[in-house]
């Protein structure tokens, strides 16, 4: 709670971004904890559509955990032998990013890196690849990752993509669109006329399960993101819609009201072998499996209002998880199954809360949020959020230190699913 | 470009799908008078019949069954008094008509979360599905979704959007 407060004091650095998108941070308490990182502009960067340097350092601030330091000069790979290691020691930075890009004879970029120790000297890591142009973003976050992986411990995702939906009402306009996890890169997947929620990527990424109501009703659509191609996953009568996917790919959880009231099953990811897994006459919704698949955790109003309970992943008895407030929705579990994110309304407002599942703890991230998702290191929380008459994407650290609004110029942007990890 | 093409496909085939959609809209197809083409009358004395046809009482934009919204107190899942005649009337149709079906698209107003919303907009439709079953429209003929929040009649998020939001629409089908 005495973490939210800070908010109020906190630094905004608003990231020129250039495409349709912009990012706008908030990091409380600046300077505690971060890990102070030099970077300097890479060799010949200049050569690729994106500055490789500048991406990397928008990454690592944004995460909230690193304090930036302009190394003021470029400094190629190559050159790391000669780098002298003690001045930037003596600025302050803990570690060096250094890094060049060529031109390949086939129109490619190589792109090269190394994180050298300013402290005990010597190279922490190093990366080369060589990418299509279109890439270098990708591979700027990909080395962006590995700064914070090497000097966290912990996976970075910033190579990670987000879903989420698009929508101009007024214009009848629906839009699936993708995006790199800082919003830029966006590429619609799918348009209608009609409204889509509840994305849900397949644990390889590769595909996006949707609610389309293409058809003047809830349908859970499977689209295969390469080749475009959909498949219907459940159009049993009444609605179809909130798909989970089991960690293992192979099969979903789905709320159905074919038999009057909403009830939870599980279903093929082929569509195939509906079985019911609730049995309730309250609404029993929202599933969503713990990263062991073992169990489900969902949103059901069996006590009055909606709480969340969770239950084995095979269906069977419940036990309630939230005790505080009387509107608690949309649980999300972290990948580690330590956290459970979900949306709680107290005092008029929903907020969105984090709760240590071992110790029952409860921490207030934002308020005025809806539809959770956190991203696969378990870091971060991104959800929609309403603020001048729009809604629009924002994320949270776990820990409430670090904020982020996703803004764009036109239409609410919603419902955000977070990507997993890819090769 | 492959790709291109499969989105505009899909683009395309949901444009087709929304064209035959039309919720609510009362179709205007007043009294139908085929009149003769314009060809030159060979023979002075000949007649061509016409027919004028029915009106369709769902059709009449006047009659009763022109009204097809249902709306709820906030919170609240139960057919008000003022949505009683308008089940009734879609019920006495629906059971002289038995081949039309309806689908029954229950909505909410936009505060809370997408899914849970979508649940309580399913009660509602439910609601106004279990009434015009009660009135001896067959279960065949009636489906009850939700829209949820999704499709608000009236924007605003003030209390008068939100009362005319949390409704239950009858859709033929």
């Amino acid at each position: 709670m005495k973490k939210l407060h800070f908010l109020l004091f906190s630094v905004s650095l608003a990231m020129g971004t250039a495409a349709n998108a912009q990012l706008q941070i908030e990091i409380a308490g600046v300077g505690s904890n971060q890990i102070p990182v030099a970077i300097a502009a890479f060799a010949d960067e200049s050569v690729a559509p994106d500055k490789v340097s500048a991406v990397i350092r928008a990454d690592l601030e944004r995460s909230g955990v690193f304090k930036v330091i302009d190394a003021g000069q470029v400094i190629s790979d190559a050159d790391a032998g000669q780098v002298n290691l003690n001045a930037f020691k003596a600025s302050g930075a803990n570690a060096l990013v250094v890094g060049s890009v060529a031109r390949q004879p086939d129109g490619r970029f190589a792109i090269r890196y190394k994180l050298l120790d300013t402290i005990k000297g010597g190279e922490i890591s190093q990366l080369g690849g060589e990418v299509q142009p279109r890439y270098t973003r990708l591979q700027a976050h990909r080395i962006a990752d590995d700064v914070y992986e090497k000097l966290t411990g912990i996976r970075g995702i910033f190579s990670t993509r987000i879903a989420y939906v698009k929508e101009d009402r007024a214009a009848s306009r629906y839009t699936l669109a993708v995006a790199d996890a800082d919003g830029e890169n966006e590429v619609v997947a799918t348009q209608g006329k009609e409204p889509i929620i509840s994305p849900a990527w397949s644990p390889d990424g590769s595909k996006v399960a949707y609610v389309s109501m293409e058809n003047r009703k809830p349908v859970v659509y499977l689209q295969d993101l390469m080749t475009g191609r959909r498949n219907v996953i459940s159009n049993q009568k009444g609605n179809n819609s909130a798909p989970a996917w089991a960690p293992d790919g192979r099969t979903l959880a789905v709320a159905l009201s074919q038999d009057g009231n909403t009830e939870i099953y599980s279903v093929n990811a082929s569509g195939s072998g509906h079985k019911r897994l609730t049995n309730n006459a309250a609404i029993d919704t929202e599933p969503q499996f713990s990263a062991d698949g073992q169990t489900i955790y969902f949103t059901s109003d069996r006590s009055g209002g909606p709480q969340i309970y969770k239950m084995s992943a095979s269906g069977g008895n419940a036990t309630r998880v939230t005790f505080n407030g009387n509107y608690n929705i949309s649980p999300r579990v972290s990948s580690d199954g330590k956290t459970l994110a979900w949306i709680s309304q107290r005092g008029g407002a929903f907020s969105l809360y984090a709760m240590d599942l071992a110790s029952g703890q409860e921490l207030r991230l934002a308020d005025g949020a809806t539809e959770p998702s956190f991203s696969p290191n378990g870091k971060y929380i991104m959800y929609a959020t309403k603020g001048g008459g729009r809604v629009s994407l924002a994320v949270v650290s776990v820990d409430g230190r670090v904020k982020q609004r996703l803004t764009t110029k036109a239409g609410n942007i919603r419902e955000p699913s977070w990507g997993p990890f890819m090769k | 470009m492959r790709n291109f093409k499969s989105l505009a496909f899909i683009a395309s085939a949901a444009t087709l799908l929304a064209a035959c959609s039309s919720p609510t809209k009362v179709e205007e197809t007043p009294v139908v008078e085929k009149s003769p083409a314009a060809a030159p009358v060979a023979d002075t004395r000949d007649i061509r019949p016409v027919e004028t046809g029915t009106v369709d009482p769902l059709n009449d934009p006047k009659g009763v069954l022109a009204n097809r919204s249902i709306y709820f107190d906030y919170d609240s899942f139960v057919v008000r008094a003022d949505g009683q005649p308008v089940v009734t009337n879609h019920a006495g149709y629906l059971t002289k008509n038995t081949s039309r079906k309806v689908l029954v698209q229950g909505n909410t107003d936009e505060r809370g979360g997408t899914e849970y919303n979508l649940a309580l907009g399913q009660k509602r439709a439910e609601a106004v599905r279990r009434s015009l079953a009660s009135q001896g429209v067959s279960e065949g003929q009636i489906e009850a979704v939700s829209l949820g929040e999704e499709k608000p009649k009236a924007t605003g998020s003030n209390e008068a959007a939100w009362a005319e939001n949390r409704r239950a629409d009858i859709v033929y089908q």
